[in-house]
Order: C-alpha cells, then structure tokens, then sequence
C-alpha cells in the first residue's frame, strides 16, 4: 500500500505563549515545535498498515524550513520518505489555501491512502483533511479510531467515532482520506537505529513559487486578533494551607451547598 | 437587497439536536440586529413533523427537503444538496453545529463551492455593517477575531454551549417543500454497523456523587488517590478524555462530548483543566469542585469552589479529612 501522511509542525503545546507585536499571532521566536498530537497518530496508523499490508510511508508537510526537524523525527518513527513544501514566508494562511497546495502536490504523487489529523493544536480549524478530500475528488471519513484496509480489493474501512459515544464502521473504495482522531493508539519511539537511518532519508523540498497554484481564487479569511480570553471566575476559590482548604471545603460542602 | 441566514438543522432518532437550537437562537439574535431573514433548513426523509416543529419558531421559512437518499448522512450526497440550494439562494450566512457529522461535511462544501469557512466559533460581533467571529486555538488558551474576506454565503460552524436553547423564540414560519434531483449522486462511503461504547457498562447519567479525574493525574498508577477519595465519598469515578486516551481507566466513564452526559449533585474534578469537549457533559452538576495547579484553568469559570493547588497534596487530604468526619 502506498501510504501518505500529511504531517503539521506546531508550537510546543505546553509552552505559556505570548501574543506577536502585530496582534496577529503568538511570538515564534522561542519557542520550540513539534508534531501535531492528531498527525502523530496519523503517521503512526500509517507505520502499522505498512507493517500489515506492505508498501510505502511518505510524509508531506507545508512549512517553513525549521519543519524538518519534525519530518526527520517522523523519518525515525518509521517513514519512508518525506515531501516539505516550503512556505518561509508563511504565505498560505488558510486551511482552504493549505489543501491547494498540498493537492497541487499530490497530482504528481501515487497513493492508495491519505491520513491527516482531525485537527490541529494551533488553529484547530479541523478542516483541512476534508478540503483536501474534496480537492482532490476522493471520498473521505473523519474522526476515525481504527482502520482496517483491504488492499486486495481496493477498499478500506473506518471506524468514525460520532456523537454522544457512538461509533460507526464505514467502508470506502480506495484512494480516500481518512483524518484521525488523538488517542487511537501508542504511539511508537523513534528506535536508535531509526534515528540513524533517518539522516539518509529523502526529504524532498518543492517552492512554493514552483507550484501551480492560484491562492488569489482561495476563500479568504483573515485573523484579525489573537488574544487571552478574558477570564470571569466564577468560582469561589478557597484560601490556606491544604489542612485549611479541605476542611473549608468539607465544610460548605456539607453546610452551604448541602452535597454530602 | 434582500439577506438571508440559513441555519442547518440536523437531527437523529427523530429528534432535533440540539447545537442546531443553539445555532437557531444565535441566527435569531442576528437575524434581529441586521433586519436579515431567517430561515431553517431541514434535509432527511418522512421528517415533516421535524420541520413542523420548526415552524413554531421565530422564522421566516422553514425549507425542508426530503429524499430517500437523504434518510441517513452521507457526505457526498448532502453536500450536493447543500451545494444546490446555497448556490441557487446565495444567502449571506450558513450557519451550523460544530458537532462531528458537520466536521465531516461542512469543509467538503467550503471546498465544493469554493466559499470561506471558520469552524468552532463561540461567538460573534458587529463591527459597522460587518460580522466578526470569535474562535478559539491553541487548545483554547487563545481566542481569535476572524473576518471572512470572500464571497457569501460565508459558512459558519459554531461550538456546542455557544449559546443557549434557552434564548430560542417562538414564532411562526411557514415549511416550503423544497425538491432536489439528487438521483445521479453516488454515495461512495457505505455505512456498516454502529454502536454505543457505553452500552450496557456503566451509567453515570444517575450517578449523585462523582469523582473526576483528568490530564493532571499523569499515569496510571497516581489513580489510587482518586479510588480512595471515591470511596471515602461513595462516589463514582469518572474522566476527561486525555485519561482514556492513555487507556488509564475505560471509554465508557469519560465526560464529555464524546462521551456521557452527567448531572451529579456533586462533581468534584481533580485536575481537569475544564476543555469545552468537557464541560459540556457535567456543566449541569449542582455543586462542581474543581482542584487544578493552573490559576487560569477554564473548570474555575464554572465552578462553585475552587482550590488551586496540586492535587497529589489535597486529594489524600481530602479523603482522610472525609474519614474523620
């Protein structure tokens, strides 16, 4: 099977961050990245189809330069070969404008499955999977927590998690984009050896400017603000030594709000 | 010129569900500060009752569209019906619930009619004659103004609790019977069986007294704490997803939006920063307790008493204090 993982560098997420001068972003320059949480899984479903069925692991990721580093950590994971498409300036802002390009490149690409994330840790737009999808014509399916592919076939099936804690199996001819959701698996360490094979490997990088793309025709949406949400407590918030709090606590419990 | 707001009205087991409410009630709010029109938009099959429903509140129309194709989602063939009728009415605004069936279809439309789209808003405001949305990021320790800089009908999906039911007018607007030729469509993805990851464990839904446990737990292993305060309450444990995620403790005590919904008399969270996936399965509680390290969680805005602190010092104090008493 031939297998291609979309993958997202993001900010650490446990950093505390810090809004840019414009007001338009947060303040990169110290901060460290690192994988998307959901593309993580997705490259790690893509690893274990590999391991069953055969074939390839590619990983594509827009970016600037400083998204290698995550490519060679998914390089180590297990993947194949990887494809940067190189936006330094962080000209492409949009999920819309992120599936053009990424299906600009894939018209030059083989592929029987698509994985991305849900969504991602910065934006959490939870779009681009299915743009991508579309763009590319193929059929999709989202929020998947298992996967079970019939090569043989040309089918695939997808296990999509819904609302209120029901799940659904569904089946769909292959190619197709499946995006997957965090907490699908473990996710597997880079082994030594690994890490020393991924100094070998491919990664490809395309220009942004060498590809066919128009971005002037991609819906445009524009952040004007980015911002700490204001906080109301609501919450009464007990004062003192941990003796003192939880016996203040056991106290209104009983008393005020009369639970116990 | 006319403008509409169309809000997409989803629903199952033949019940209207409720984000498309909410999402109702905030395209009332709007349809009122802007003069616009206001109109309901119901797809399914035998769903007349639905849109009946509908018409008992404060709409102008109801458009109902009904297609045996239709009986169940499938993506290609909504958004084909969703293509036709946007494309054809050009309304200003879509609105619709940020729940997990729109999460697969909505940006599979954006892109099929190459229109604007801005996912999980919480809210809104009026800047002159423009709408600027409010979003969440950054696993909402951020929020964003964002402006649509395209084409109507710019399409909006908005969070689950982003407004209340409760806001919902009642009115009357007339069901207009709207047919679509959906017959060349093909349905590519095959539904094959579904099923309920709570069915026949453990209910919460009748639980008085719970104990929740979240990301701030770290490992498996720190969950005897959490046992020992249950029992000292004779309470039931439950989780935020991060916990079952880790396959810490099982799919069917998890909260939440993927998960069950609660309203215990007491829920007492213990390092659940309070994401709202969580909140909306336990904001019904009447008394929440929240513990956390981290002054800005989000669980301190709804609950009743706080403790910023580290829970691996107040948990066991809290259960030995419950002892003595």
């Amino acid at each position: 099977m031939k297998l291609l993982t979309c993958l997202k560098q993001i900010p650490d997420r446990d950093t505390r961050y810090e809004i840019n001068a414009a007001g338009t972003g947060i303040k990169t320059s110290d901060l460290t990245f690192e994988i998307s949480e959901c593309d993580e899984y997705s490259l790690e479903e893509s690893l274990k189809l590999r391991e069953e069925h055969g074939g390839e692991v590619a990983i594509l990721t827009l970016g600037p330069q400083r998204a290698e580093k995550s490519i060679r950590k998914g390089l180590a994971m297990g993947a194949d070969r990887a494809i940067l498409v190189r936006d330094d300036e962080g000209k492409v802002t949009t999920p819309h404008a992120v599936a053009k390009v990424l299906a600009e490149v894939l018209k030059e690409e083989e592929y029987d499955l698509i994985l991305t994330g849900t969504q991602s840790d910065d934006w959490s737009y939870a779009q681009t999977g299915v743009l991508l999808a579309e763009l590319l014509g193929l059929p999709h399916a989202t929020i998947v927590m298992e996967i079970r592919a019939d090569p043989a076939q040309k089918k695939v099936k997808a296990l999509r998690e819904m609302e209120s804690g029901w799940f659904q199996w569904v089946e769909l001819p292959m190619p197709a984009v499946l995006t997957i959701q965090a907490g699908i698996s473990q996710i597997r360490y880079a082994s030594l050896k690994g890490i020393m094979q991924a100094k070998k490997k491919e990664i490809r990088n395309v220009e942004l400017s060498d590809l066919n793309v128009d971005l002037s025709s991609v819906p445009e949406v524009e952040v004007l603000k980015v911002y700490f949400p204001v906080v109301e407590k609501k919450a009464e918030i007990l004062q003192g030594s941990t003796a003192e709090v939880v016996e203040q606590l056991v106290e209104k419990l009983k008393k005020e709000a009369k639970v116990i | 010129m006319s403008e509409k707001i169309y809000v997409l009205i989803d629903h199952g087991e033949g019940e209207i569900r409720t984000p498309s409410l909410e999402s109702l009630a905030l395209g009332q709010r709007m349809a009122e500060e802007t003069g616009f029109s206001l109109h309901a938009l119901i797809l399914g099959n035998e769903i007349g009752p639905l849109a009946e429903r509908l018409g008992k509140q404060k709409v102008d129309s109801v458009l109902l569209v009904e297609d045996q194709k239709l009986a169940n989602y499938d993506p290609d063939v909504y958004c084909r019906a969703l293509s036709e009728i946007l494309t054809e009415d050009q309304p200003y605004l879509f609105l619709m619930g940020h729940i997990y069936q729109n999460i697969d279809l909505a940006p599979k439309l954006a892109a099929a009619i190459n229109r604007g789209l801005v996912t999980d808003c919480i809210g809104y405001r009026k800047e002159g004659d423009d709408f600027v949305f409010v979003r969440q990021m950054f696993r909402n320790k951020l929020n964003a103004d964002v402006q649509f800089r395209s084409e109507h009908p710019w399409i909006v999906t908005l969070q689950t609790g982003a407004t209340s039911v409760d806001e919902l007018k009642e009115g009357s607007g007339q069901v207009v019977e709207r047919s679509l030729d959906l017959s060349a469509v093909e349905l590519r993805r095959k539904p094959l069986e579904a099923f309920e990851a709570t069915q026949g464990k453990v209910d919460l839904s009748q639980a008085e007294l719970i104990v929740a446990v979240g990301r701030g737990i770290k490992k498996a292993e720190n969950l005897k704490i959490i046992e020992e305060l249950a029992e000292a309450l004779g309470a039931e444990i439950a989780a935020s997803r991060p916990v079952v995620d880790s396959e810490w403790l099982s799919r069917d005590r998890q909260i939440g939006s993927s998960g069950q919904t609660v309203s215990p008399r007491l829920y007492l969270a213990c390092g659940i920063s309070g994401a709202i996936q969580h909140i909306v399965g336990m904001k019904n509680a009447q008394c929440i307790v929240a513990i956390n390290t981290d002054p800005n969680a989000p669980i301190f805005n709804i609950a009743t008493y706080g403790i910023v602190g580290d829970l691996f010092e107040i948990v066991p104090a809290l259960t030995k204090k419950l002892k003595e008493a």
